[in-house]
C-alpha cells in the first residue's frame, strides 16, 4: 500500500484487492509508529476514520463509489471539521471544537475520502518552519534535525513519510510550495478564488488559498478535481469552469514556452540549487519546450509589500479572538478590557503577536497611506509584471526556495531572516496566481524543489507541465530512509 | 523607522494585547528592523498606480438578502467560555446609574 498513486489505490479499491478499512488501518498504523518522532499530526481521528472507511466500503460494494472513495487524506488543522478540534496550531483554539465543516472538508467527505486527522502547522499559518506551533515543531523526515518548512509543515512531513497518501494545506506566502520543496514532495497552490476559503481560518484574506500535497502532480490532479470549484459561502470564490485536470496530464510539451525570470537567477541563489534547475531546464528542452528570459522587475519589492499586507489583514482578522464567543479566555478578568487583553496575550504566540502589532501599526491613523496603500500599489506593479510576462510565455520556471531545509532553531531568533526565505513564492500570492512545486534534486541528502507558475486558472497547464517532467525523471520517487 | 517604548505600548493597546513591561524592549528591538525593511517600498514610484486589493481585481458579488441559515445558537454557544440563558457573559461594563452618561 506504500508508494501507490491515487489512481492505483482507486483501482485496488474498486477491484476489491483491498478495502478502505484495511487501507485506513494501514496508514493509522504508520501514524502510530512514526508520528511520535515527526509530530506531524495535532489530532488523529482514528474512530471517525474507520467509520468513514466502512461507509466507503459499503459504497464500493454497491458500486456507487466515486473515484476518490475510500482513500485516506489528512486535513491541515486550519480547516474547520465539525465535532473535531480545530486548533490552527494555537493555544487560542486549543479548546475549539468546530461547529461546522469547511467547504473543502465537506467536498472531500462527500467524495468518500477518509480523514485520518488534523496536521500540525505554524500558529495561524504564520511561519516558514513550523516552529511557531503551540503543539511543538514538526521534524523533516529527510533529516530529523531540520525543519519541514511551513506553515503547512505537518501536512508536508506526513506525505513525505507516507503517513497519508495526500494532505491539504494553505498558502498565503508560500506555505504549500515551500514545505513541499523542503520535504521532497509535490504541492499546488491554486489561483486565488479557485478553492473555497469558507471554514478555512483566515490569516490574510486577500492572499490565503487552500491547496494540496501529494507524491506526484498526477495525484494532485485527481484531488484538485474534487477540491476546486465555486462556493457561494465565500465571496471571493470565482465561478470559473473546473476542467477534469487528469485529462490533460499527458499533453505534449512540444512548443511550450517557459519563462526564466532573470531576477530569480541571481548570485544569492544557492549554486547547487541553480545546477539542479539547469538540469530540469535541459530535461524540458528534450521534451520540446522552449526557454525565454523574462523580467519580473518588482520581485524584490514583493517581500516588503507582503509583510505589510499580510500583517495588516492578520491584525484585522485576528481581532475576532476576544475571549467572549469561543477560544481561550483568561482567568478572573477584572473588566472587559482586561478580558480582551489578557485572553489575547495568553492565547497568541510570539510570531502572531509580532504580526498583529506590525499590522495594527500599518493600519493606524497617519500610517495607513504610507504603509498599507503603498503596499497595495506595489501589489499592482507585481501583478502587472506577471501579466506582461504571460504575454510571452505559458509557464514561468524557477527555484521554489533559495536554500534547502535549515536546522531547527537556526532562524527562530531572527524573524526577518525567516521572511527573506520566501523570496520566490510571495509574489505569486500577491498576484493571486497558481503555483506548483515538484522535487528536482538533493543537496547533501536534503530535497529541493522547482516552482512552476501559471497564469490565472491555468492549473491544468501547470499539472501537465509537472507531470510530463515526472514521467521523464525519478526525483519524485525518492523516499526518506527509516519510514 | 525606530519605535519608541511609547509607540510599542500604544500599538499593543490598539491591538488589545497586554505586554508585560519587560517585553516592550523586546518588541521595540524586533519590530523596528521589520518596519525599516518594509520601507524599501519607497524605492518604487507609485504616483500613477492604483492600489490592488483583490489580486484578480474582482469586486465582491451581491446576493439577495434572504435567510439561508437556520438558528444555531445552541451549537455556537456550546463552545463559548461563559454563557447563561442564551447570552454571552462578560465582566460588568456599566455599574449602576452613577456611571451612565446621557
Amino acid at each position: 500500500m506504500l508508494n501507490k498513486s491515487i489512481a492505483e489505490l482507486n483501482h485496488a479499491l474498486h477491484t476489491k484487492k483491498i478495502s478502505s478499512v484495511e487501507l485506513t488501518q494501514f496508514f493509522l498504523g504508520r501514524i502510530k509508529q512514526f508520528d511520535t518522532e515527526l509530530n506531524s499530526f495535532i489530532t488523529v481521528t482514528e474512530e471517525q476514520a474507520l467509520q468513514a472507511a466502512a461507509r466507503a466500503d459499503a459504497q464500493l460494494a454497491q458500486g456507487t463509489a466515486g473515484p476518490l472513495a475510500g482513500i485516506p487524506i489528512a486535513q491541515k488543522d486550519i480547516f474547520c471539521t465539525q465535532g473535531v478540534k480545530t486548533s490552527c496550531g494555537s493555544k487560542m483554539l486549543d479548546n475549539f471544537i468546530a461547529p461546522y465543516d469547511a467547504t473543502v472538508v465537506k467536498r472531500f467527505n462527500a467524495a468518500g475520502m477518509v480523514m485520518l486527522g488534523k496536521t500540525n502547522m505554524d500558529e495561524f499559518a504564520m511561519g516558514s518552519s513550523n516552529e511557531n506551533s503551540y503543539y511543538g515543531p514538526v521534524k523533516n523526515p529527510w533529516h530529523l534535525g531540520y525543519v519541514p518548512g511551513g506553515s503547512s509543515g505537518g501536512s508536508a512531513a506526513a506525505v513525505a513519510a507516507q503517513l497519508t497518501p495526500a494532505a491539504t494545506g494553505t498558502d498565503t506566502g508560500g506555505s504549500i510550495r515551500q514545505p513541499a520543496a523542503l520535504c521532497g514532495i509535490s504541492g499546488i497552490k491554486p489561483t486565488y478564488g479557485r478553492v473555497s476559503r469558507y471554514g478555512m481560518i483566515a490569516f490574510a484574506s486577500s492572499l490565503d488559498q487552500g491547496g494540496l500535497f501529494a507524491k506526484t502532480a498526477e495525484d494532485l490532479a485527481w484531488l484538485l478535481n474534487v477540491m476546486a470549484g465555486f462556493d457561494e459561502n465565500d465571496s471571493t470564490s470565482v465561478a470559473h469552469d473546473v476542467p477534469d485536470y487528469t485529462l490533460t496530464l499527458n499533453d505534449s510539451l512540444k512548443g511550450l514556452r517557459i519563462g526564466l525570470p532573470k531576477e530569480f537567477f541571481n548570485p544569492s541563489l544557492d549554486k547547487e540549487i541553480a545546477n539542479a534547475i539547469q538540469a530540469a531546464i535541459k530535461e524540458y528542452e528534450k521534451l520540446g519546450a522552449t526557454f525565454h528570459e523574462i523580467s519580473l522587475p518588482n520581485t524584490a519589492l514583493s517581500i516588503p509589500a507582503y509583510y505589510v499586507i499580510a500583517p495588516a489583514e492578520c491584525s484585522s482578522n485576528l481581532a475576532r479572538f476576544d475571549g467572549v464567543r469561543y477560544g481561550h479566555r483568561c482567568k478572573n478578568p477584572h473588566d472587559l478590557e482586561d478580558l480582551y487583553k489578557r485572553s489575547r496575550s495568553e492565547g497568541f504566540g510570539k510570531e502572531v503577536v509580532r504580526r498583529i502589532m506590525i499590522g495594527t501599526y500599518a493600519l493606524s491613523t497617519g500610517y495607513y497611506d504610507a504603509y498599507y496603500i503603498k503596499a497595495q500599489k506595489i501589489r499592482r506593479l507585481v501583478r502587472q509584471d506577471f501579466d506582461d510576462a504571460f504575454k510571452k510565455v505559458d509557464v514561468i520556471l524557477g527555484p521554489t526556495t533559495p536554500t534547502p531545509a535549515f536546522k531547527l532553531g537556526e532562524k527562530t531568533s531572527d524573524p526577518l531572516s525567516m521572511y527573506l526565505s520566501d523570496i520566490y513564492t510571495i509574489a505569486v500570492n500577491l498576484a493571486g496566481l497558481p503555483g506548483i512545486s515538484v522535487p528536482v534534486g538533493f543537496i547533501q541528502g536534503l530535497p529541493i524543489g522547482m516552482q512552476l507558475i501559471g497564469h490565472s486558472f491555468k492549473e491544468a497547464r501547470l499539472l501537465n507541465t509537472a507531470h510530463v517532467y515526472q514521467k521523464a525523471t525519478d526525483w519524485h520517487t525518492k523516499k526518506p530512509e527509516g519510514f | 523607522m525606530s519605535l519608541t517604548a511609547d509607540d510599542v505600548k500604544k500599538i499593543a493597546h490598539l491591538a488589545r494585547l497586554s505586554l508585560p513591561e519587560e517585553e516592550v524592549a523586546l518588541y521595540m528591538q524586533q519590530l523596528s528592523p521589520i518596519l525599516h525593511f518594509v520601507k524599501q517600498m519607497n524605492q518604487a514610484d507609485t504616483s500613477q498606480v492604483e492600489p490592488l486589493s483583490n489580486p484578480l481585481d474582482l469586486s465582491q458579488p451581491l446576493r439577495p438578502d434572504k435567510v439561508t441559515e437556520p438558528n444555531q445558537r445552541t451549537a455556537f454557544q456550546a463552545i463559548a467560555p461563559q454563557v447563561e440563558a442564551g447570552l454571552y457573559l462578560v465582566p460588568q461594563v456599566m455599574e449602576g446609574e452613577d456611571n451612565y452618561v446621557e
